[in-house]
């Protein structure tokens, strides 16, 4: 689920926190740069895990203020292909069962990768596993807040950086900004259709 | 910013839960100094994170069960991916385990899959209840095999 990233970057340091250790100074300013945000092709960046090296300090004309260039390894959540990941139903709709894990909640499971047959039922707004035994056709509910066992099966990166000033009209570029700002930067899709998949109560023995 | 190795190396959910239960206890001992706009996302993603981890069965692990349970899985052949697998989530029924076993009917038999249950099982810790639900259970079973 996680995994070590290495980076390097410059980190400015402002000349009121010089009294303060560097090292500590660094890693405050990279977890407010990185943490709990979404590296393009990397992934959710959750913490510092270590600073590898340190290579001198320089103090540019005009600005008072250390850039210090740090190699250092962070944590960062990219689940690899076909990983299996339990987590919480957070929403169904007609695109699918929308799971999340808490600190990440962009996972979609389409609708042809539920367990089949199954079908939304409009009235309760939830998806059902119509699972056939030998007594009969028994409805199981995906309801919300339930926790299910899903496997991954493909990433999206979208590359949400400022575009720049749009050209020709000005209200209907504004309209299309605002979709695009909505656009998840990392979404995962999810399959529940393999045997042990699917909501954890399904498949306990008790 | 520059990504030197997208992929260095694969993190289990203990680790990272150590990670940040130390960072936790770092930043609490440090007092309230920092100023707290900047730290806000740091925050939530630690509190959210911890959450998450908290309710698998990494909370029972120990480095030491980790390194007990990787010399035991030398024996049985498996990817690193697979390893880690049974690692954050500690399987309990055979099912689960061919979710996470690459083509487990073709290169596991069915006494294979009981006995890496068993090692899972047995080297990492699970819920201290469940456990202690089971081993009456499971004492009173073995008196009706003798």
């Amino acid at each position: 689920m996680f995994v070590l990233v290495e980076m390097t970057d410059t980190v400015r340091i402002p000349p009121w926190q010089f009294e303060r250790k560097l090292n500590e100074s660094i890693a405050e300013e990279l977890n407010k740069k990185l943490a709990n945000k979404v590296v393009y092709n990397v992934g959710l960046c959750i913490c510092l895990y270590d600073i590898t090296k340190l290579e001198d300090s320089y103090i540019f004309p005009g600005d008072g203020a250390s850039h210090t260039k740090v190699h250092f390894r962070y944590v960062v959540f990219h689940p690899f292909l076909d990983e299996i990941l339990i987590g919480e139903i957070k929403s169904c709709s007609q695109d699918g069962v929308h799971v999340s894990l808490g600190f990440f909640d962009d996972i979609v499971i389409p609708p042809e990768s539920l367990q089949q047959p199954a079908k939304f039922d409009e009235a309760e707004q939830v998806w059902v596993w119509e699972y056939e035994t030998e007594e009969g056709a028994h409805d199981l509910y995906m309801d919300i807040g339930e926790e299910i066992r899903f496997r991954v099966m493909d990433e999206t990166f979208v590359d949400t950086s400022p575009t720049g000033p749009t050209s020709a009209e000005a209200s209907t570029s504004n309209a299309t900004e605002e979709v695009q700002k909505k656009e998840a930067p990392y979404t995962l899709m999810g399959s529940i259709s393999e045997p042990g998949l699917g909501l954890l109560s399904w498949w306990t023995n008790n | 910013m520059e990504v030197k190795d997208a992929n260095a190396a694969l993190l289990s959910n203990f680790e990272v839960f150590q990670l940040l239960t130390d960072l936790k206890q770092q930043r609490k001992e440090s007092g309230k100094s920092k100023q707290s706009s900047g730290q806000q996302n740091l925050n939530t993603i630690m509190y959210e994170t911890l959450k998450y981890i908290s309710k698998t069965p990494c909370r029972y692990q120990s480095p030491e069960t980790v390194r007990d349970f990787l010399i035991t899985m030398k024996g049985h052949k498996l990817t690193k991916a697979e390893k880690l697998q049974l690692l954050n989530h500690r399987p309990v029924t055979a099912v689960e385990i061919q979710l996470m076993v690459e083509e487990s009917e073709e290169r596991l038999t069915e006494e294979q899959i009981e006995s890496l249950l068993q090692t899972v099982t047995s080297i990492l810790p699970g819920d201290p209840e469940e456990q202690q639900r089971e081993s009456p259970m499971a004492t009173e079973d073995k008196g009706d095999q003798e």
